[in-house]
């Protein structure tokens, strides 16, 4: 499967999870009885996401001119696993947040959602096995970097923008058609599956 | 790790909790008013049958256990920190006397439930500040508990959190508590980011029952107070009058749409009377307002306690308030007249008195077909979530019912069933008798939720 679509099919899943805005919009909207403090919301959670997203790609692309690339993979899949486990076994929620809430509110809040959940370090295998793959095709010799700069840019804005793309439809959905009552029966346990995608993808940093 | 999916006893909105099946158990604490060995215990009661079918004794003797709540319920479905796979499962009850607080599974075996934590006065004491554990919320971010006040009990009273999922002390509540400081209980305005604060007295002004000089001298509670639950600071106080005093119950709309609620005030020095008190939110101030008045009954002083003969009359003291999950009917329970009255309150600046049942009361003592003669009144109420039945107990406070029952009070648990559209009728086949057992009995709590166990997130 191609990077890009791991990197969009990622927003997707991070979209889905009701933790991470979709539910905040859609109640915000339906305290105010207006839609606008739904859609109102949407920007500044993308805006979270996304610079979450931004700073753990930074971080891994600075590491990358800094340390060996078994050594990141070895961190990241570390990170990853114990990452996941601590979410199995313990979740602390935040106190400063409500539902009379602005647009830097929501945006700090949004960030905290995805570094808290690990969003952005489950997307580093993926680039980790895109690299590899791109690696293994070039000869050896200088094996720079397949991703540069702007693919990390890139990818933030492709993952964000899925992401904000279901975030908005599950909410628009939600609010205008379904109602929250289906939360009761449907709402499945998305943070477990959450943990135990944060420890495959860090399994898999490990193995590849 | 939680469930796989949310608890079914969570509902996003009070009327889909209206919805829910109609409760089996009810848990109901009973404490022990003999200075005996006994300890308190936690009564597991049928309420098909209308029978005690359990016991849980405390490893401990002395708590006077009292009002007590959920560790879970459906503020879990918040929207900003949403965890509804965890389990309404433990109940928190607090000990007032002893301080101490104890976690209770009461899902592994419904009919006997365990004791899976103990957490002693020390420890809340020298973490919070705090003493005398009263009331019990689930709050979005953990669980909060009100207390009366400090160690030497003297105030301020005030509010204390406990994790949820560890039940550790996480600590003191309040960042910037301004003028507060006598404390009762509390609850919220989720949707409105509001925590709404009462007052009784500290530790010392109640234990040793009601002050008469503290009364005359109007030194009992007669503020409400008004928190960012956000911040974590007073915002406004609001204060009935010089003479009503003791504000005590708390209840705000379930609806998190709406900004008002009913406060119950126990007693007005001059004329004994009690009242209820509408608070509401216009322009982004609050205001408060007497909307219920509940006159002194005259009464030969013969049939009174030494306290109240030189008034020759009986004072209804409003000592607990229930509102249905609609937010239309409002219970109020006078324990001293001995009457459960149910306002209409749909317009709830013009409440509407749609039914009242007597039982007991002290110089009544109205008789229950199937209990005879009754001391105590109506006091703890709980309604149930479809709003249909109406459960309730008659012992205040150990000193309390000393003072004003003088002749000792028999423990005991009746049910009304409320017409949806209005209307009260005493279920003359429903009378639990917790002095067969040698206790009062005080809170109930029914299982799945009740109408003032749980918050909700959405209308």
């Amino acid at each position: 499967m191609s990077t890009w679509l791991m990197v969009a099919l990622m927003g997707a899943f991070h979209g889905i999870n009701p933790g991470m805005g979709w539910l905040f919009a859609v109640a915000l909207g339906l305290q105010d009885k207006r839609r606008r403090s739904l859609f109102r919301a949407l920007p500044p959670l993308a805006l979270g996401h996304g610079v979450a997203l931004f700073l753990c790609l930074m971080i891994y692309s600075m590491s990358q001119l800094l340390i060996s690339q078994d050594v990141i993979r070895w961190l990241a899949g570390v990170t990853l696993v114990a990452f996941g486990i601590i979410l199995l076994i313990r979740r602390q929620h935040p106190r400063w947040v409500g539902m009379r809430v602005g647009f830097w509110d929501l945006s700090l809040w949004s960030f905290i959602m995805a570094m808290a959940h690990g969003a952005g370090l489950m997307l580093i295998p993926v680039f980790l096995i895109g690299q590899n793959h791109a690696t293994m095709h070039e000869s050896h010799g200088e094996a720079a970097m397949f991703f540069n700069w702007w693919d990390y840019l890139s990818g933030v804005f492709l993952h964000t923008g899925v992401f904000l793309l279901v975030t908005t439809g599950i909410a628009w959905v939600v609010y205008r058609y379904v109602g929250v009552k289906f939360l009761r029966t449907s709402w499945f346990n998305l943070d477990l599956i959450w943990a135990i995608a944060l420890i495959i993808s860090g399994v898999l940093a490990l193995v590849m | 790790m939680g469930l796989w999916k949310p608890d079914p006893s969570f509902y996003p909105s009070p009327r889909d909790a209206m919805k829910a099946p109609q409760e089996e158990l009810a848990y109901v604490v009973a404490f022990n008013p003999d200075q005996d060995n006994r300890p308190d215990a936690l009564a597991v009661v049928d309420t098909q049958k209308g029978e005690i079918v359990g016991w849980t004794k405390m490893p401990y003797v002395g708590d006077e256990l009292h009002h007590f709540g959920w560790a879970a319920c459906s503020s879990a479905l918040c929207p900003y920190a949403p965890h509804p796979h965890i389990e309404r499962r433990h109940l928190v009850i607090p000990g007032i006397r002893s301080s101490r607080l104890y976690i209770i599974d009461v899902k592994a075996d419904p009919i006997h439930p365990k004791i899976i934590k103990v957490i002693e006065a020390e420890e809340i004491v020298k973490k919070t500040g705090y003493t005398r554990p009263h009331t019990v919320h689930c709050g979005p971010d953990g669980i909060y508990i009100s207390a009366l006040g400090d160690k030497r009990g003297k105030g301020p009273g005030g509010i204390f959190i406990l994790d949820h999922s560890t039940f550790e002390i996480v600590g003191k509540w309040e960042r910037d508590r301004g003028p507060q400081y006598l404390h009762y209980d509390f609850w919220w305005h989720l949707g409105l980011d509001t925590l709404i604060s009462s007052e009784w007295g500290t530790p010392d002004m109640v234990e040793d029952g009601l002050n008469p000089e503290h009364l005359l001298g109007g030194r009992y509670g007669k503020r409400l107070h008004l928190w960012d639950l956000r911040s974590r600071r007073h915002l406004q106080a609001l204060e009935t009058n010089e003479h009503e005093q003791m504000v005590l119950e708390l209840r705000p709309a379930h609806d998190p749409q709406k900004a008002y609620g009913f406060a119950g005030v126990v007693i007005n020095n001059q004329d004994l009377s009690g009242s209820i008190w509408l608070w509401c939110r216009e322009n982004e101030k609050w205001t408060m307002k007497k909307v219920i008045h509940i006159p002194a009954e005259p009464a030969d002083p013969d049939q009174l306690p030494p306290i109240l003969k030189g008034f020759k009359s009986v004072p209804p003291l409003i000592t607990d308030i229930n509102l249905s999950l609609d937010d239309r009917f409002l219970y109020v329970s006078c324990w001293g007249t001995g009457e459960v009255r149910q306002y209409d309150v749909s317009q709830p600046a013009t409440p509407k008195l749609t039914a009242t049942v007597r039982l007991g009361g002290i110089a009544n003592r109205t008789p229950h077909p199937k209990g005879g003669m009754l001391g105590g009144g109506p006091q703890m109420i709980e309604v149930s979530r479809d709003g249909r039945r109406v459960f309730f107990t008659n012992s205040l406070y150990a000193s309390w019912d000393d003072q004003f029952y003088p002749d000792g009070i028999q423990g005991w648990m009746v049910k009304l069933d409320a017409d949806p559209t209005g209307g009260l009728i005493l279920d003359p086949e429903f009378f639990i008798d917790f002095s067969d057992h040698q206790y009062r009995a005080h809170q109930i709590r029914l299982a799945g939720g009740d109408a003032s166990s749980d918050s909700y997130w959405f209308s």
